[in-house]
């Protein structure tokens, strides 16, 4: 091994370690059975059962789940839309206004967008009386919101790689408009679709800031819910959360992966035999 | 043509419409709205700010009473320009940090072989897709005073007490390295994937060292993936709220933090708003300015 492939793998090894060290130590003392956040207390999956005992905890999971979900699809729907437009309509009037306003929200500071929503809220509700108060559809609105811009970029991405004479071929065989977009297009960007509803799904799931800005008393999400916690002090039931979250994100990520791999794997195969000329 | 072309225009306007719509309402009009409360006067109202037009009866058009007096408090007080300049400050220490290791980590990913290069980006997507709140909350664990860092560093007899970690800048800034790291990685990778070898090759043929074809070419031909990755990480490292208040001092000041105190803490929605305004015009705008000019489309 040359001095700078051993210099490559020491510096790369230091950063592997900095992103995993305290997640492992987090899930290593998720099953601490003592009180004490750094004694050790021997094995035990008390702060498992005192988490689903504890009916704040499901509640906000609740919560959190319910506007992920819609907040994700919403988002996904109008990004779509969006991200369409972007790479499909060319020049039209106000397109630079467009682009800058479908990508925007990427980039700005979550407090600006809490403090800007949630002051809209509030004149609304001034002038029109919508939103009474503010709790979930405040919430869904604001994420599907930052979703669409998401989402709108990697349509677009997706979009611009993909041949186009599909499209137009579908068109010369008579194909109208909406037919063609159900038909053809949606399909070929699904994979697009289910990776933005996905990374949708897990920034509203993870967002706080926004969040406590257009909740109401009512609606206190799994975020907010971590950080009260967090800054009273650190309470070892949140390692279980914590480590539960990581959990079903692996399974997910791996299940991603193996799927990936299998298609690839299929498709592969189904070119060589068009190669050889099999049916 | 099988549709009429009425027809498909009505179909076009509504394909633009809808999104469109939906982002004035929820995007811009919300921005024209904190402009306006932050021309007015902070009043003990529900809500607390004053109008920034009267009517009155002598005349038709309404008088326009908004200032810019919450713009002079912000240039006035030290306090914000402080915040402003230590954010940027502390977010380019920490995304120059971010670069400096995430940088051997893409390289090596890009050049392993496929099976591996599976797994290594698993291991980066990973901690991505969790909550950075937890991944937060578990460095906090690591660096408490009676941590596990701690209590290594006291077992072992290298310290006596233990060492302040929290609330310090240190805390900070490995804070936005260790949850911004895997921002920085994957378009680092994704440049660095698709550099052509035989460059490399090339560079070695006609005698360069490793460490010179590294400078020469490797280097100059990722600059794509480096602009992407660093705006990625800068962009939200100044705004950032969490971090700083989970595990910066109290008197440490950053911009995203001190709107936060202004609004909840405070109260004073038309200063919060002047800060929320001055920070996009000096942040964002000349970003998406820049993001729009240069090589970065379709990275981010």
């Amino acid at each position: 091994m040359t001095r700078g492939r051993i210099f490559l793998l020491a510096t790369a090894a230091v950063g592997f370690l900095l992103l995993y060290v305290p997640l492992l130590i987090l899930v290593i003392y998720s099953f601490n059975a003592s009180r004490l956040v750094s004694v050790w207390g021997g094995w035990s999956t008390h702060w498992y059962v005192e988490l689903f005992r504890n009916q704040a905890v499901l509640n906000a999971a609740w919560i959190s789940i319910q506007v992920a979900v819609v907040s994700a699809t919403v988002g996904t729907a109008l990004g779509t839309l969006a991200g369409y437009v972007l790479s499909r309509f060319g020049r039209f009037r106000l397109r630079l206004f467009f682009t800058g306003m479908a990508t925007a929200p990427i980039v700005m500071p979550e407090v600006v967008t809490g403090l800007s929503l949630l002051l809209l809220f509030i004149a609304m509700e001034q002038v029109i009386g919508w939103p009474s108060g503010r709790g979930l559809l405040t919430i869904i609105i604001a994420h599907s919101t930052f979703c669409l811009a998401y989402v709108a970029v990697i349509v677009q991405a997706r979009l611009t790689d993909f041949d186009r004479s599909i499209e137009e071929a579908a068109q010369d065989l008579g194909g109208r408009q909406p037919w063609i977009f159900f038909q053809i297009t949606l399909p070929v960007i699904a994979p697009a679709l289910i990776s933005g509803w996905l990374l949708s799904f897990t920034l509203s799931f993870d967002d706080l800031v926004i969040a406590s800005f257009v909740s109401g008393p009512g609606a206190s999400t799994l975020p907010m819910l971590i950080f009260s916690k967090v800054r009273l002090g650190v309470s070892p039931d949140v390692n279980a959360l914590g480590t539960l979250i990581m959990a079903v994100v692996a399974l997910g990520v791996f299940a991603g992966a193996w799927q990936m791999r299998r298609a690839d794997r299929i498709r592969r195969r189904d070119e060589q035999r068009a190669m050889r000329g099999d049916a | 043509m099988s549709e009429t072309p009425d027809r498909s225009r009505i179909g076009k306007r509504l394909v633009i419409g809808i999104p469109m719509l939906w982002l004035l309402l929820f995007f811009l009009i919300p921005f024209a709205i904190v402009l306006k409360v932050s021309l007015s006067e902070g009043m003990i109202a529900q809500p607390p700010y004053g109008p920034i037009l009267e009517w009155s009866e002598d005349s038709w058009l309404p008088a326009y009473v908004g200032s810019l007096f919450n713009y002079e408090w912000l240039l006035d007080d030290p306090l914000y320009i402080t915040a402003y300049l230590n954010s940027i400050w502390m977010a380019l220490v920490s995304t120059f940090f971010c670069l400096v290791i995430a940088y051997p980590m893409a390289y090596l990913i890009a050049r392993s072989s496929p099976s591996t290069r599976t797994t290594l980006l698993m291991m980066v997507v990973l901690p991505f897709w969790t909550s950075s709140l937890l991944r937060i909350y578990a460095l906090l664990g690591l660096l408490s005073p009676n941590g596990y860092i701690n209590t290594v560093l006291m077992w072992s007899g290298l310290t006596s007490a233990p060492v302040q970690m929290l609330q310090t800048d240190f805390a900070v800034y490995l804070g936005i390295v260790f949850t911004y790291l895997p921002l920085m990685v994957l378009p680092l990778y994704a440049t660095l994937e698709k550099l052509d070898e035989s460059l490399l090759e090339a560079s070695a043929d006609l005698g360069a060292s490793a460490v010179g074809t590294f400078w020469q070419v490797t280097l100059p031909l990722s600059g794509p993936g480096i602009a992407a990755g660093c705006l990625l990480v800068f962009i939200p490292a100044v705004g950032e709220y969490v971090i700083p208040a989970l595990m910066g001092g109290p008197d440490q000041l950053m911009i995203g933090k001190v709107l936060y105190t202004e609004f909840f803490g405070n109260r004073d929605w038309p200063v919060a708003s002047a800060v929320a305004i001055a920070m996009l015009a000096f942040l964002v705008i000349p970003f998406m300015m820049l993001r729009n000019s240069s090589a970065l489309r379709g990275e981010v």
